[in-house]
Protein backbone atom coordinates (compact mmCIF):
# COMPACT_ATOMS: atom_id res chain seq x y z
CA UNK A 1 0.00 0.00 0.00
CA UNK A 2 1.58 3.25 -0.93
CA UNK A 3 2.51 5.62 2.35
CA UNK A 4 3.21 9.21 2.28
CA UNK A 5 6.11 10.18 4.50
CA UNK A 6 6.03 13.64 5.09
CA UNK A 7 8.54 15.27 3.02
CA UNK A 8 6.48 14.69 -0.18
CA UNK A 9 7.70 11.49 -0.98
CA UNK A 10 5.35 8.31 -0.89
CA UNK A 11 6.81 5.06 -1.19
CA UNK A 12 4.95 1.88 -1.86
CA UNK A 13 2.96 3.30 -4.99
CA UNK A 14 1.48 0.70 -7.80
CA UNK A 15 3.61 2.61 -9.74
CA UNK A 16 7.03 1.83 -8.23
CA UNK A 17 5.82 -1.34 -7.52
CA UNK A 18 4.81 -2.45 -11.05
CA UNK A 19 8.33 0.08 -12.36
CA UNK A 20 10.51 -2.41 -10.82
CA UNK A 21 9.13 -4.71 -13.15
CA UNK A 22 9.43 -2.62 -15.98
CA UNK A 23 13.21 -2.91 -15.35
CA UNK A 24 13.54 -6.37 -15.48
CA UNK A 25 11.97 -6.41 -19.36
CA UNK A 26 14.19 -8.38 -22.03
CA UNK A 27 15.62 -9.94 -19.13
CA UNK A 28 16.61 -13.10 -17.12
CA UNK A 29 15.28 -13.91 -13.65
CA UNK A 30 16.66 -17.06 -12.22
CA UNK A 31 15.98 -19.71 -9.67
CA UNK A 32 18.71 -20.11 -7.14
CA UNK A 33 19.34 -22.28 -3.92
CA UNK A 34 22.84 -21.47 -2.01
CA UNK A 35 24.53 -17.69 -2.25
CA UNK A 36 27.19 -19.06 -4.42
CA UNK A 37 24.28 -20.20 -7.62
CA UNK A 38 23.32 -16.56 -7.05
CA UNK A 39 26.67 -14.85 -7.55
CA UNK A 40 26.87 -17.56 -10.91
CA UNK A 41 23.75 -16.01 -12.07
CA UNK A 42 25.05 -12.42 -11.71
CA UNK A 43 27.68 -13.27 -13.29
CA UNK A 44 25.85 -14.73 -16.17
CA UNK A 45 23.37 -11.72 -16.55
CA UNK A 46 20.48 -12.36 -14.49
CA UNK A 47 18.40 -9.23 -14.27
CA UNK A 48 17.02 -10.93 -10.45
CA UNK A 49 17.09 -14.14 -8.86
CA UNK A 50 14.51 -16.00 -6.65
CA UNK A 51 15.32 -17.32 -3.45
CA UNK A 52 14.80 -20.93 -2.81
CA UNK A 53 15.55 -23.87 -0.54
CA UNK A 54 14.56 -26.09 -3.61
CA UNK A 55 14.08 -26.01 -7.46
CA UNK A 56 10.51 -26.77 -8.35
CA UNK A 57 11.89 -30.10 -10.18
CA UNK A 58 13.13 -30.91 -6.45
CA UNK A 59 9.69 -30.24 -5.08
CA UNK A 60 8.03 -32.11 -7.76
CA UNK A 61 10.57 -35.29 -6.89
CA UNK A 62 10.28 -35.23 -3.28
CA UNK A 63 6.93 -34.23 -2.37
CA UNK A 64 5.50 -33.05 0.56
CA UNK A 65 4.02 -29.69 1.56
CA UNK A 66 6.50 -27.01 0.02
CA UNK A 67 6.69 -23.73 1.81
CA UNK A 68 8.35 -20.21 1.81
CA UNK A 69 12.43 -21.12 2.55
CA UNK A 70 14.38 -20.04 5.72
CA UNK A 71 14.42 -16.37 6.06
CA UNK A 72 18.32 -16.97 6.84
CA UNK A 73 18.74 -18.75 3.22
CA UNK A 74 17.04 -16.02 1.88
CA UNK A 75 18.80 -13.40 3.71
CA UNK A 76 22.03 -14.50 2.75
CA UNK A 77 21.16 -14.60 -0.86
CA UNK A 78 20.43 -10.94 -0.55
CA UNK A 79 23.66 -10.31 0.73
CA UNK A 80 25.38 -12.02 -2.14
CA UNK A 81 23.83 -9.89 -4.78
CA UNK A 82 23.20 -6.61 -5.98
CA UNK A 83 20.70 -7.23 -8.33
CA UNK A 84 17.14 -7.33 -7.34
CA UNK A 85 15.91 -10.97 -5.05
CA UNK A 86 12.69 -12.66 -5.06
CA UNK A 87 11.05 -14.93 -3.10
CA UNK A 88 7.80 -17.53 -3.08
CA UNK A 89 5.22 -17.38 -0.27
CA UNK A 90 2.35 -20.06 -1.26
CA UNK A 91 -1.26 -19.16 -2.33
CA UNK A 92 -2.99 -17.27 -0.04
CA UNK A 93 -0.41 -17.15 2.76
CA UNK A 94 -0.48 -13.43 3.71
CA UNK A 95 1.51 -14.02 6.41
CA UNK A 96 4.34 -15.51 4.90
CA UNK A 97 3.87 -12.60 2.38
CA UNK A 98 4.85 -10.34 5.60
CA UNK A 99 7.80 -12.36 6.70
CA UNK A 100 9.30 -11.79 3.19
CA UNK A 101 8.65 -7.86 2.89
CA UNK A 102 9.77 -7.56 6.53
CA UNK A 103 13.33 -9.18 5.09
CA UNK A 104 13.05 -6.69 2.62
CA UNK A 105 12.72 -8.78 -0.15
CA UNK A 106 12.72 -7.14 -3.52
CA UNK A 107 9.88 -9.17 -5.11
CA UNK A 108 7.35 -11.72 -4.12
CA UNK A 109 6.22 -14.36 -6.33
CA UNK A 110 2.56 -16.02 -5.05
CA UNK A 111 3.55 -19.15 -6.26
CA UNK A 112 1.51 -22.64 -7.41
CA UNK A 113 5.04 -24.30 -6.73
CA UNK A 114 4.45 -24.14 -3.67
CA UNK A 115 1.25 -25.80 -1.63
CA UNK A 116 -1.41 -23.39 -1.35
CA UNK A 117 -2.38 -22.44 1.92
CA UNK A 118 -5.97 -20.90 0.72
CA UNK A 119 -7.91 -22.83 -1.56
CA UNK A 120 -10.38 -20.16 -2.74
CA UNK A 121 -8.45 -16.27 -2.04
CA UNK A 122 -5.32 -15.14 -2.73
CA UNK A 123 -3.48 -12.50 -1.25
CA UNK A 124 -5.02 -9.30 -1.16
CA UNK A 125 -1.55 -8.01 -2.63
CA UNK A 126 -2.54 -3.23 -2.50
CA UNK A 127 -2.19 -4.02 1.17
CA UNK A 128 1.74 -4.79 0.66
CA UNK A 129 4.67 -1.90 -0.03
CA UNK A 130 5.98 -4.86 -1.38
CA UNK A 131 5.53 -5.94 -5.23
CA UNK A 132 4.09 -9.04 -6.18
CA UNK A 133 4.28 -11.17 -9.47
CA UNK A 134 1.98 -14.29 -9.88
CA UNK A 135 1.22 -17.18 -12.43
CA UNK A 136 -1.53 -17.11 -14.94
CA UNK A 137 -2.85 -19.76 -17.40
CA UNK A 138 -4.77 -17.35 -19.65
CA UNK A 139 -6.27 -13.69 -19.80
CA UNK A 140 -8.95 -14.29 -17.08
CA UNK A 141 -6.63 -15.31 -14.30
CA UNK A 142 -4.23 -12.81 -15.54
CA UNK A 143 -6.51 -10.05 -14.94
CA UNK A 144 -7.74 -11.46 -11.56
CA UNK A 145 -4.23 -11.58 -10.32
CA UNK A 146 -3.97 -8.15 -11.38
CA UNK A 147 -6.86 -6.40 -9.61
CA UNK A 148 -5.72 -8.02 -6.26
CA UNK A 149 -2.53 -6.28 -6.69
CA UNK A 150 0.11 -8.14 -8.54
CA UNK A 151 2.18 -6.01 -10.15
CA UNK A 152 3.50 -8.40 -12.77
CA UNK A 153 2.34 -11.61 -14.46
CA UNK A 154 3.85 -14.62 -16.02
CA UNK A 155 2.67 -17.73 -17.23
CA UNK A 156 2.46 -20.72 -14.89
CA UNK A 157 3.68 -23.47 -17.44
CA UNK A 158 4.77 -26.31 -15.48
CA UNK A 159 7.03 -25.92 -13.45
CA UNK A 160 10.26 -28.45 -13.17
CA UNK A 161 9.62 -30.28 -15.95
CA UNK A 162 12.05 -28.68 -18.30
CA UNK A 163 9.57 -28.96 -20.98
CA UNK A 164 8.61 -25.73 -22.45
CA UNK A 165 4.99 -26.68 -23.65
CA UNK A 166 2.50 -25.81 -20.92
CA UNK A 167 4.54 -22.32 -20.92
CA UNK A 168 3.53 -21.88 -24.76
CA UNK A 169 -0.03 -22.71 -24.39
CA UNK A 170 -0.15 -19.82 -21.33
CA UNK A 171 1.52 -17.32 -23.63
CA UNK A 172 -0.15 -18.22 -26.71
CA UNK A 173 -3.89 -18.12 -24.81
CA UNK A 174 -3.15 -14.72 -23.15
CA UNK A 175 -2.12 -13.11 -26.66
CA UNK A 176 -5.92 -14.70 -28.08
CA UNK A 177 -7.66 -13.50 -25.11
CA UNK A 178 -6.43 -10.00 -25.77
CA UNK A 179 -6.80 -10.12 -29.30
CA UNK A 180 -10.30 -11.30 -28.76
CA UNK A 181 -11.02 -8.11 -27.38
CA UNK A 182 -10.17 -5.91 -30.22
CA UNK A 183 -13.63 -4.64 -32.10
CA UNK A 184 -15.76 -5.81 -28.95
CA UNK A 185 -17.86 -2.94 -27.59
CA UNK A 186 -18.38 -2.18 -24.13
CA UNK A 187 -21.50 -4.64 -23.82
CA UNK A 188 -19.72 -7.11 -25.35
CA UNK A 189 -16.87 -6.55 -23.12
CA UNK A 190 -18.71 -7.18 -20.26
CA UNK A 191 -20.02 -9.68 -21.20
CA UNK A 192 -16.72 -11.58 -22.46
CA UNK A 193 -15.80 -10.42 -18.57
CA UNK A 194 -17.85 -12.51 -17.51
CA UNK A 195 -17.10 -15.55 -19.50
CA UNK A 196 -13.57 -15.30 -18.28
CA UNK A 197 -14.23 -13.92 -14.79
CA UNK A 198 -12.52 -11.25 -15.58
CA UNK A 199 -12.77 -7.70 -14.06
CA UNK A 200 -13.92 -5.53 -16.45
CA UNK A 201 -11.83 -2.40 -15.78
CA UNK A 202 -8.69 -4.59 -16.23
CA UNK A 203 -9.77 -6.13 -19.03
CA UNK A 204 -10.92 -2.59 -20.36
CA UNK A 205 -7.34 -1.67 -20.25
CA UNK A 206 -5.87 -4.87 -21.70
CA UNK A 207 -8.70 -4.11 -24.63
CA UNK A 208 -6.94 -0.05 -24.87
CA UNK A 209 -3.50 -1.05 -24.35
CA UNK A 210 -3.39 -4.54 -27.07
CA UNK A 211 -1.41 -6.01 -23.98
CA UNK A 212 -1.66 -6.44 -20.03
CA UNK A 213 -1.40 -3.50 -18.21
CA UNK A 214 1.88 -4.70 -16.11
CA UNK A 215 4.94 -6.43 -17.30
CA UNK A 216 4.65 -10.01 -18.55
CA UNK A 217 7.46 -12.89 -17.54
CA UNK A 218 7.10 -16.56 -19.09
CA UNK A 219 7.93 -19.76 -16.38
CA UNK A 220 7.76 -23.20 -16.06
CA UNK A 221 9.85 -25.46 -17.98
CA UNK A 222 12.12 -23.12 -19.99
CA UNK A 223 15.22 -25.23 -20.21
CA UNK A 224 17.25 -23.71 -23.42
CA UNK A 225 18.55 -20.96 -25.07
CA UNK A 226 15.81 -21.34 -27.79
CA UNK A 227 13.02 -22.19 -25.35
CA UNK A 228 13.91 -18.73 -23.97
CA UNK A 229 13.91 -17.03 -27.47
CA UNK A 230 10.35 -18.44 -28.26
CA UNK A 231 8.65 -17.58 -25.44
CA UNK A 232 10.11 -14.41 -26.76
CA UNK A 233 8.88 -14.19 -29.92
CA UNK A 234 5.49 -14.95 -28.38
CA UNK A 235 5.63 -11.67 -27.62
CA UNK A 236 6.35 -11.70 -23.58
CA UNK A 237 8.53 -9.69 -22.27
CA UNK A 238 11.24 -11.84 -20.23
CA UNK A 239 11.84 -15.43 -18.63
CA UNK A 240 11.95 -16.70 -15.91
CA UNK A 241 14.26 -20.43 -15.41
CA UNK A 242 13.91 -22.42 -12.81
CA UNK A 243 14.80 -25.60 -12.75
CA UNK A 244 16.61 -25.52 -16.13
CA UNK A 245 19.96 -23.69 -15.38
CA UNK A 246 21.11 -25.48 -12.01
CA UNK A 247 19.97 -28.76 -12.92
CA UNK A 248 22.24 -28.71 -16.14
CA UNK A 249 25.91 -29.72 -17.10
CA UNK A 250 27.27 -26.52 -17.05
CA UNK A 251 25.38 -24.33 -15.26
CA UNK A 252 27.40 -20.87 -15.97
CA UNK A 253 27.54 -21.37 -19.77
CA UNK A 254 24.11 -22.30 -19.68
CA UNK A 255 22.47 -19.20 -17.95
CA UNK A 256 24.72 -17.11 -20.03
CA UNK A 257 23.49 -18.67 -23.33
CA UNK A 258 19.80 -17.79 -22.35
CA UNK A 259 20.72 -14.10 -21.11
CA UNK A 260 22.23 -13.85 -24.81
CA UNK A 261 19.22 -15.58 -26.53
CA UNK A 262 16.87 -13.42 -24.09
CA UNK A 263 18.06 -10.03 -25.63
CA UNK A 264 18.93 -11.25 -29.02
CA UNK A 265 15.84 -13.57 -29.24
CA UNK A 266 15.01 -12.35 -33.22
CA UNK A 267 18.43 -13.48 -34.76
CA UNK A 268 18.75 -16.90 -34.70
CA UNK A 269 22.36 -17.18 -35.95
CA UNK A 270 23.58 -15.95 -32.38
CA UNK A 271 20.73 -18.45 -30.65
CA UNK A 272 22.81 -20.87 -33.04
CA UNK A 273 26.44 -19.77 -31.76
CA UNK A 274 25.29 -19.88 -27.90
CA UNK A 275 23.53 -22.78 -27.90
CA UNK A 276 26.75 -25.02 -29.52
CA UNK A 277 28.65 -27.03 -26.61
CA UNK A 278 26.48 -26.46 -23.60
CA UNK A 279 26.68 -29.87 -22.71
CA UNK A 280 23.14 -31.76 -21.32
CA UNK A 281 20.15 -29.88 -20.61
CA UNK A 282 17.94 -30.87 -17.71
CA UNK A 283 16.22 -34.38 -18.26
CA UNK A 284 12.75 -33.19 -18.53
CA UNK A 285 9.01 -34.88 -18.23
CA UNK A 286 6.70 -35.50 -20.35
CA UNK A 287 3.47 -33.66 -19.21
CA UNK A 288 1.29 -36.73 -19.71
CA UNK A 289 3.52 -38.64 -17.66
CA UNK A 290 2.93 -36.46 -14.79
CA UNK A 291 -0.21 -37.99 -12.85
CA UNK A 292 -2.75 -35.16 -13.15
CA UNK A 293 -3.04 -35.17 -9.11
CA UNK A 294 0.87 -33.55 -9.36
CA UNK A 295 0.52 -30.98 -12.09
CA UNK A 296 1.30 -27.54 -10.29
CA UNK A 297 -0.80 -25.36 -13.23
CA UNK A 298 -3.66 -26.54 -11.78
CA UNK A 299 -3.26 -24.93 -8.54
CA UNK A 300 -4.55 -21.00 -7.91
CA UNK A 301 -8.22 -20.15 -8.99
CA UNK B 1 20.09 -4.73 -24.36
CA UNK B 2 18.23 -5.06 -21.29
CA UNK B 3 15.19 -3.07 -19.59
CA UNK B 4 12.90 -0.07 -19.94
CA UNK B 5 14.10 0.72 -23.63
CA UNK B 6 9.47 -0.14 -24.68
CA UNK B 7 8.80 3.29 -22.32
CA UNK B 8 11.77 5.44 -23.72
CA UNK B 9 10.79 4.58 -27.29
CA UNK B 10 7.09 5.43 -27.10
CA UNK B 11 7.87 8.52 -24.77
CA UNK B 12 10.38 9.87 -27.87
CA UNK B 13 7.92 8.93 -30.42
CA UNK B 14 4.93 10.94 -28.97
CA UNK B 15 7.61 14.33 -28.81
CA UNK B 16 8.57 13.32 -32.92
CA UNK B 17 11.35 11.61 -32.81
CA UNK B 18 12.42 8.54 -34.59
CA UNK B 19 13.75 5.77 -32.41
CA UNK B 20 15.99 2.21 -33.01
CA UNK B 21 17.04 -0.11 -30.55
CA UNK B 22 20.71 -0.88 -30.24
CA UNK B 23 22.21 -3.89 -29.26
CA UNK B 24 24.96 -4.35 -31.84
CA UNK B 25 27.53 -1.89 -33.06
CA UNK B 26 25.83 -1.35 -36.40
CA UNK B 27 23.11 -0.51 -34.85
CA UNK B 28 24.98 2.79 -33.48
CA UNK B 29 25.41 4.65 -36.72
CA UNK B 30 24.16 7.18 -37.85
CA UNK B 31 22.47 8.46 -34.51
CA UNK B 32 21.67 12.02 -33.61
CA UNK B 33 21.34 10.53 -29.84
CA UNK B 34 21.39 7.61 -27.92
CA UNK B 35 19.45 6.53 -24.17
CA UNK B 36 20.76 4.49 -21.87
CA UNK B 37 17.57 3.31 -20.00
CA UNK B 38 16.77 1.57 -16.56
CA UNK B 39 17.10 -1.77 -15.74
CA UNK B 40 19.75 -3.97 -14.47
CA UNK B 41 23.43 -2.14 -15.00
CA UNK B 42 25.62 -5.29 -14.33
CA UNK B 43 23.54 -6.95 -17.01
CA UNK B 44 23.25 -4.24 -19.74
CA UNK B 45 27.30 -3.71 -19.18
CA UNK B 46 28.16 -7.34 -19.24
CA UNK B 47 26.01 -7.82 -22.30
CA UNK B 48 27.46 -4.64 -24.08
CA UNK B 49 31.41 -6.22 -23.10
CA UNK B 50 30.38 -9.76 -24.55
CA UNK B 51 28.86 -8.72 -27.55
CA UNK B 52 31.76 -5.46 -28.22
CA UNK B 53 29.76 -2.77 -27.68
CA UNK B 54 30.72 -0.97 -24.41
CA UNK B 55 34.37 0.67 -26.11
CA UNK B 56 32.28 1.68 -29.33
CA UNK B 57 29.65 3.58 -27.09
CA UNK B 58 32.23 4.67 -25.34
CA UNK B 59 33.63 6.32 -28.29
CA UNK B 60 29.97 7.47 -29.58
CA UNK B 61 29.36 9.21 -26.60
CA UNK B 62 33.22 10.89 -25.91
CA UNK B 63 32.75 12.45 -28.96
CA UNK B 64 29.83 14.12 -28.50
CA UNK B 65 26.52 11.47 -29.36
CA UNK B 66 23.82 13.50 -27.51
CA UNK B 67 23.05 10.89 -24.14
CA UNK B 68 20.12 10.29 -22.09
CA UNK B 69 21.12 8.05 -19.43
CA UNK B 70 18.12 7.14 -16.18
CA UNK B 71 19.15 5.40 -13.42
CA UNK B 72 21.15 1.97 -14.48
CA UNK B 73 21.98 4.47 -17.46
CA UNK B 74 23.59 6.84 -15.40
CA UNK B 75 24.97 4.00 -13.08
CA UNK B 76 26.72 2.60 -16.81
CA UNK B 77 28.21 6.27 -17.42
CA UNK B 78 29.78 7.02 -13.93
CA UNK B 79 32.89 7.27 -13.34
CA UNK B 80 33.47 5.73 -9.65
CA UNK B 81 30.37 3.34 -8.57
CA UNK B 82 30.24 1.73 -4.95
CA UNK B 83 28.32 -1.40 -4.18
CA UNK B 84 28.44 -2.25 -7.81
CA UNK B 85 29.76 -5.73 -8.54
CA UNK B 86 33.39 -6.62 -8.42
CA UNK B 87 34.65 -6.20 -11.62
CA UNK B 88 32.15 -4.11 -12.91
CA UNK B 89 33.53 -1.52 -15.18
CA UNK B 90 31.28 0.73 -17.06
CA UNK B 91 31.82 3.50 -19.97
CA UNK B 92 33.71 5.66 -16.87
CA UNK B 93 32.64 8.94 -18.96
CA UNK B 94 30.23 11.11 -16.44
CA UNK B 95 32.42 12.85 -13.84
CA UNK B 96 29.94 11.52 -10.63
CA UNK B 97 30.03 8.90 -8.14
CA UNK B 98 27.19 6.85 -7.48
CA UNK B 99 25.91 4.36 -5.03
CA UNK B 100 23.89 1.18 -6.71
CA UNK B 101 20.27 0.99 -4.72
CA UNK B 102 21.89 4.06 -2.75
CA UNK B 103 18.13 4.62 -1.48
CA UNK B 104 17.21 1.32 -0.03
CA UNK B 105 16.09 -2.06 -1.29
CA UNK B 106 12.56 -2.15 -3.47
CA UNK B 107 10.74 -1.15 -0.50
CA UNK B 108 12.23 1.58 -0.08
CA UNK B 109 11.51 3.23 -4.27
CA UNK B 110 9.82 6.29 -4.01
CA UNK B 111 7.91 9.11 -6.05
CA UNK B 112 8.59 12.11 -5.29
CA UNK B 113 8.19 16.31 -6.85
CA UNK B 114 11.11 17.45 -8.08
CA UNK B 115 12.26 21.06 -9.25
CA UNK B 116 14.02 20.67 -12.50
CA UNK B 117 16.84 23.91 -13.25
CA UNK B 118 15.26 26.03 -15.99
CA UNK B 119 12.33 24.02 -16.12
CA UNK B 120 9.18 26.48 -16.20
CA UNK B 121 6.00 25.34 -14.64
CA UNK B 122 4.62 22.42 -12.10
CA UNK B 123 7.27 20.13 -11.15
CA UNK B 124 8.68 16.63 -12.31
CA UNK B 125 7.07 13.73 -11.34
CA UNK B 126 10.19 11.97 -10.12
CA UNK B 127 9.61 8.04 -9.91
CA UNK B 128 12.68 6.59 -7.89
CA UNK B 129 13.10 2.62 -8.07
CA UNK B 130 16.23 1.18 -6.40
CA UNK B 131 17.98 4.54 -7.32
CA UNK B 132 21.50 5.30 -7.46
CA UNK B 133 22.88 7.83 -4.85
CA UNK B 134 25.07 10.47 -6.38
CA UNK B 135 27.48 10.65 -3.95
CA UNK B 136 30.33 13.21 -5.63
CA UNK B 137 29.63 15.06 -8.40
CA UNK B 138 32.94 16.91 -9.95
CA UNK B 139 32.62 18.92 -13.35
CA UNK B 140 29.01 18.76 -13.77
CA UNK B 141 26.41 20.96 -13.92
CA UNK B 142 23.52 19.73 -10.77
CA UNK B 143 20.27 20.33 -12.60
CA UNK B 144 18.11 18.57 -9.77
CA UNK B 145 18.70 17.50 -5.97
CA UNK B 146 16.50 15.59 -3.85
CA UNK B 147 17.29 15.43 -0.48
CA UNK B 148 20.66 17.26 -0.54
CA UNK B 149 21.81 14.76 -3.10
CA UNK B 150 22.00 15.76 -6.67
CA UNK B 151 19.47 13.65 -9.13
CA UNK B 152 19.87 15.10 -12.45
CA UNK B 153 23.16 16.40 -14.17
CA UNK B 154 24.35 17.63 -17.52
CA UNK B 155 27.29 17.51 -18.57
CA UNK B 156 28.82 18.48 -22.16
CA UNK B 157 25.75 16.72 -24.00
CA UNK B 158 25.01 14.03 -21.24
CA UNK B 159 21.68 14.84 -18.99
CA UNK B 160 21.79 11.54 -16.32
CA UNK B 161 19.20 11.28 -14.36
CA UNK B 162 18.77 8.81 -10.99
CA UNK B 163 15.33 8.27 -12.06
CA UNK B 164 12.74 7.49 -14.56
CA UNK B 165 11.02 9.66 -17.07
CA UNK B 166 9.65 7.24 -18.60
CA UNK B 167 7.49 5.90 -16.54
CA UNK B 168 6.08 9.89 -15.47
CA UNK B 169 3.88 10.38 -17.81
CA UNK B 170 5.50 13.55 -18.31
CA UNK B 171 7.31 14.67 -21.69
CA UNK B 172 9.20 17.53 -20.86
CA UNK B 173 12.46 15.77 -20.16
CA UNK B 174 12.48 13.51 -23.52
CA UNK B 175 11.12 16.96 -25.07
CA UNK B 176 14.60 18.13 -23.93
CA UNK B 177 16.57 15.45 -25.26
CA UNK B 178 15.42 15.90 -28.21
CA UNK B 179 16.29 19.37 -28.66
CA UNK B 180 19.86 18.95 -27.56
CA UNK B 181 20.26 15.95 -29.86
CA UNK B 182 18.83 18.56 -32.07
CA UNK B 183 21.18 21.04 -31.95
Amino acid sequence: MAQANGNGSVTGSFKVKAGLAQMLKGGVIMDVVTPEHARIAQDAGACAVMALERVPADIRKEGGVARMSDPDLIKSIMAAVTIPVMAKCRIGHFVEAQVLEALGIDYIDESEVLTPADEENHIDKHTFKVPFVCGCRDLGEATRRIAEGAAMIRTKGEAGTGNVVEAVRHARAVNAGIRKLQGLNHAELVHEAKQIGAPVEVLAECQKLGRLPVVNFAAGGIATPADAALMMQLGVDGVFVGSGIFKSEDPLKRAKAIVAATTYFDKPEVIAEVSAGLGEAMRGLEIPAIPKEELLAARGW
Amino acid sequence: MQGAFAEHVKALESVGARTRLVRTREDLDGLDGIVLPGGESTTMTMLMERVGLLEPLRRAIDQGLATLATCAGMIVLARDVTDGMAGQQGLALLDIAVRRNGYGRQVDSFEAPLHIEGMDGKTFPGVFIRAPLVERTGDVEVVASYDDHPVAVRQGRILALAFHPELSGDLRLHREFVRMANK
